[in-house]
C-alpha cells in the first residue's frame, strides 16, 4: 500500500452550475478535494456593450448601460451620466444631485441584499436569502413608484434625472429606514455568530493587501484587507462630500472579513440616505439638456464612481460636433476580482470555491460587458 | 407459535406499518415545506387541495410521468439498483419499531409492533448502515465526476459517524441492560426515567449523528447543491430519484422513531391512545429536523470529519466509560 497511485483530475465547473452568479465557468484542476490549480473561463455573457454605445447618442447609451451591471443599474446609469456631463460642463441642479444620492445608496443596499442572500444560500443556509429578499423588495417598490422600473431603472440621466419623486416616496422610505437597521441585526443575529457560518469563511480565500493592489481589486474587497480606499470619500463625485459616514475595514481579507464589511456598509448607506432625506432642498431636477441635438466637444476622460462592488468606471473618448462618442471602455470591478480569484483558491477545498465566489460578489454581467 | 392468527395479524401490521411510512413520506415533504415556508415568512405550498395537502401527491405523479434517463457513461445494472438498494433498508428498519402498547382483539394478544426482535436496536443499525450503498452505488454508476464525488463524501461521512452513532446508545444499553426495542420503552414508563434524562449527552450525540447518517442539512454534505449540483443523485431523474427521495424521509422518519423509542419513551404518554403519543412525537422530531434545515448554513466536508472523529467520537466514548462507571460499578 507504499504507493499508492494518485492522480489529480479535472473538474469543470459551470456555466451551469447553481452557484457560479451566472455563467462563469471553472476548470479547477484537483487532488482529491483540494484544488491544485482554478482557472476562470469568461465570455458567456459578452454583449458588446462598450461597441454598441458607439453607436448610440450619449442619451441613448443610458438605457444600454443599465444591463452593464444589473445589480446597481443606478451606478451604470451615474457613471455614464457623470462622464457626460464632465465632458460637456453640464451643472447638475442640487435637487437632482441630491435624489441621484438617495437611489445610488438605496441601490447599494438592495445589491448588497442580493449577496447576502447569494452567499447563505451558497453556504447552504436557505433562510437569510428570503430575509435579504423581503428587504430589497422594498426598496424595489420605491424604484418602482418612482421610475416604473424594478431592475433596469433609466433613471438617472445626463443633466440630472428623468423624474421627480412621487409624494408618497419620502414617508416610505423613512419607514423604511426606520426598520432596516433592525433588520440588519436579524441577519447578523442568524451568521455573525454561528459557528458553522464562521468555520466556513474565517481564514477562507484570504487575499492579501499586496494580491489586493496589483490585481486592482476594489470596494469592499479591498476594504476587508485592511485598505481605507473608498472613492465616495477619496475621489468624491456627486455631492458624497457633504455627508458623515464610516469607511469599514477588516484586518485579514478572508471571507468572514469581507461578509463583516459589506453587513456594516448597508447601515451606512442607510446613515447616507438617512442624511440625504433630511437635507433634500426643492428646485429643478435636471439641467437644460437637449438629448436630441446634445453634441459632446471633443476630449477623453474617465470617470469613476464606487458602486457596491467597486470601482465601477467609464472611458469616453469624444470628436468634436458628434452626437455619438467615439469610444466607450467599461471598467467593472468583478472583472479584476475574478482575475484574482485563482491566486486565492489554491489550497482550499471545492467547497470553499463558492464561498469565495460569493464573498467576492462577482457577477457575471460585470465581468463580460 | 405460529398461528393463522399470528400470520393474519402480522400481515395487517406489516400492511398498515408500510402504508403509514409511506404516506408519512409524502407528508413529511409537505410538513418541510410548509415549516421552512413560514421560517422563512412565505407560506409554501398551498394551492393543491386545502393548505397544499394534495401537493404530495401532485409531486409524485409528476415525478412518475418525468422522462426516465440513463446516462451513457452510467453502468446501467449498478445505476439501476442503486435506488433500490437506497430505499429498502430504509423500509426494513421499520420492523421493529414499536408504536404501541399489547392489544387484545378476539382473544389475541397482539404486540403493537411487527416484530419484538430480542436484538431490535442491533437489526436496526445494520440495516440503517446498509443504506450507504445506495449512495455509494448510485455515485459510482453514474458516470458523473460530481456523482462520483458525493457517493465518495457520503460513504465517508455515514461510515465515520457509524462509530459515535453507535457508541451513543451504548449509555442507555448498559443501563437497561436489554437490545430490545419493547424492553427499552417499558422500562420509560415514568417521565423521569426517559433515557434523554439520564443520558442527555448520550441524546445529543446520538441526534447529531443521526442528521449527518440520514444526509441532512447542516450535515447535507452528499447532495450539497450548491456544491455539486445534488452529489450522488444528480444524474438521476424519474421514479429512481423518488426513490431516493423517499428513502432519505424515511430513513428521517426513522430516525424520529428510534429517537422516539430509545430515549423520548416509546409510545408512553397520558390520556392519549399509544400510537398517537408515538406520531406526536415522531412529529415534533421532524419538525425539529425542519427547523435546523432553516437555520444553520452547511458544513464543509472536511470540517465535518473533524467534528465526526475528533468530537464526537472521544464523547461518546466518554459517554461510556462515565455511563459504566455510576451504574455497573
Amino acid at each position: 500500500m507504499a504507493d499508492l497511485r494518485t492522480e489529480e483530475f479535472v473538474v469543470n465547473m459551470g456555466p451551469h452550475h447553481p452557484s457560479t452568479h451566472g455563467v462563469c465557468r471553472f476548470v479547477l484542476t484537483m487532488d482529491g478535494e483540494v484544488i491544485v490549480k482554478a482557472e476562470p473561463v469568461i465570455g458567456y455573457l459578452h454583449r458588446a456593450l462598450e461597441k454598441i454605445c458607439e453607436n448610440r447618442t450619449y442619451a441613448q447609451c443610458i438605457p444600454v448601460l443599465d444591463r452593464f451591471e444589473y445589480c446597481t443599474s443606478m451606478s451604470c446609469n451615474q457613471v455614464f451620466a457623470l462622464a457626460t456631463e464632465k465632458l460637456a460642463g453640464i451643472e447638475v441642479p442640487e435637487r437632482a444631485e441630491y435624489l441621484r444620492v438617495i437611489m445610488l445608496e438605496l441601490n447599494r443596499i438592495a445589491s448588497h441584499l442580493i449577496w447576502l442572500g447569494t452567499t447563505s444560500l451558497d453556504l447552504g443556509a436557505l433562510t437569510p436569502f428570503l430575509y435579504a429578499f423581503r428587504e430589497r423588495e422594498d426598496i424595489l417598490d420605491l424604484f418602482e413608484m418612482t421610475c416604473g422600473q424594478r431592475l433596469t431603472y433609466n433613471y438617472i440621466r445626463v443633466g440630472g434625472v428623468a423624474k421627480d419623486i412621487p409624494a408618497e416616496f419620502i414617508p416610505k422610505a423613512k419607514k423604511f429606514l426606520s426598520t432596516f437597521d433592525h433588520k440588519v441585526d436579524d441577519y447578523e443575529r442568524v451568521l455573525t455568530e454561528n459557528p458553522i457560518f464562521i468555520a466556513r469563511n474565517q481564514n477562507i480565500g484570504v487575499m492579501s493587501q499586496e494580491l489586493a493592489i496589483a490585481y486592482g481589486v476594489s470596494g469592499p474587497n479591498l476594504r476587508a484587507t485592511g485598505i481605507k480606499f473608498d472613492l465616495r470619500r477619496d475621489d468624491p463625485y456627486s455631492i458624497y462630500d457633504r455627508f458623515k459616514f464610516d469607511i469599514p475595514t477588516g484586518q485579514n481579507g478572508d471571507c468572514y472579513d469581507r461578509y463583516r464589511v459589506r453587513m456594516q456598509e448597508m447601515r451606512e448607506s442607510a446613515k447616507i440616505v438617512r442624511q440625504a432625506i433630511e437635507q433634500l432642498p426643492e428646485g429643478e431636477i435636471s439641467a437644460k439638456f437637449n438629448p436630441l441635438v446634445f453634441k459632446a466637444p471633443a476630449g477623453e476622460l474617465y470617470s469613476r464612481i464606487e458602486n457596491s462592488r467597486g470601482e465601477m468606471g467609464v472611458y469616453i473618448q469624444s470628436r468634436d460636433k458628434e452626437k455619438k462618442p467615439l469610444r466607450v471602455k467599461l471598467r467593472g470591478s468583478s472583472y479584476n476580482h475574478l482575475q484574482a480569484m485563482p491566486h486565492v483558491l489554491v489550497g482550499h477545498k471545492i467547497a470553499d470555491v463558492v464561498a469565495v465566489m460569493a464573498s467576492l460578489d462577482i457577477i457575471m454581467p460585470d465581468v463580460d460587458r | 407459535m405460529i398461528t393463522t392468527g399470528f400470520i393474519i395479524a402480522s400481515a395487517i401490521k406489516v400492511i398498515v406499518v408500510v402504508v403509514a411510512v409511506l404516506t408519512g413520506c409524502a407528508y413529511a415533504t409537505w410538513l418541510e415545506r410548509k415549516l421552512v415556508g413560514h421560517i422563512q415568512h412565505r407560506i409554501g405550498p398551498n394551492l393543491a387541495g386545502p393548505f397544499g395537502l394534495l401537493q404530495p401527491i401532485a409531486d409524485a405523479i409528476k415525478l412518475a410521468f418525468k422522462e426516465d434517463i440513463v446516462p451513457e457513461r452510467a453502468e446501467r445494472v449498478t445505476y439501476a439498483l442503486a435506488p433500490i438498494v437506497a430505499f429498502i433498508p430504509a423500509m426494513l428498519s421499520f420492523a421493529v419499531i414499536p408504536f404501541g402498547d399489547t392489544i387484545t382483539i378476539m382473544g389475541q394478544q397482539i404486540d403493537m409492533v411487527i416484530s419484538d426482535l430480542n436484538i431490535g436496536i442491533l437489526y436496526i443499525f445494520a440495516i440503517t448502515s446498509l443504506g450507504v450503498y445506495g449512495i455509494v452505488l448510485a455515485g459510482w454508476s453514474s458516470g458523473s465526476k460530481y456523482s462520483l464525488l458525493g457517493g465518495i463524501r457520503s460513504s465517508a461521512q455515514m461510515i465515520s459517524y457509524e462509530i459515535a452513532y453507535g457508541l451513543s446508545i451504548i449509555g442507555v444499553l448498559i443501563i437497561a441492560q436489554t437490545l430490545s426495542m419493547k424492553e427499552l420503552v417499558a422500562q420509560q414508563a415514568n417521565f423521569f426515567d426517559w433515557f434523554i434524562f439520564r443520558q442527555p449527552l448520550g441524546f445529543v450525540l446520538f441526534v447529531i449523528c443521526a442528521i449527518a447518517e440520514t444526509n441532512r442539512s447542516p450535515f447535507d454534505m452528499p447532495e450539497a447543491e450548491s456544491e455539486l449540483v445534488g452529489g450522488y443523485h444528480t444524474e438521476y431523474s424519474s421514479l429512481r430519484f423518488a426513490m431516493f427521495f423517499i428513502g432519505e424521509y424515511a430513513n428521517m422518519i426513522t430516525v424520529a422513531a428510534v429517537v422516539t423509542t430509545i430515549f423520548l419513551g416509546g409510545w408512553q404518554g397520558p390520556l392519549l391512545p399509544p400510537v398517537v403519543w408515538f406520531c406526536i412525537k415522531v412529529f415534533l422530531f421532524m419538525a425539529f429536523y425542519v427547523w435546523i434545515r432553516g437555520t444553520l448554513p452547511r458544513v464543509r466536508y472536511d470540517q465535518l470529519m473533524n467534528l465526526g472523529w475528533k468530537v464526537l467520537f472521544p464523547l461518546a466514548l466518554l459517554n461510556v466509560v462515565v455511563t459504566a462507571l455510576i451504574y455497573r460499578l
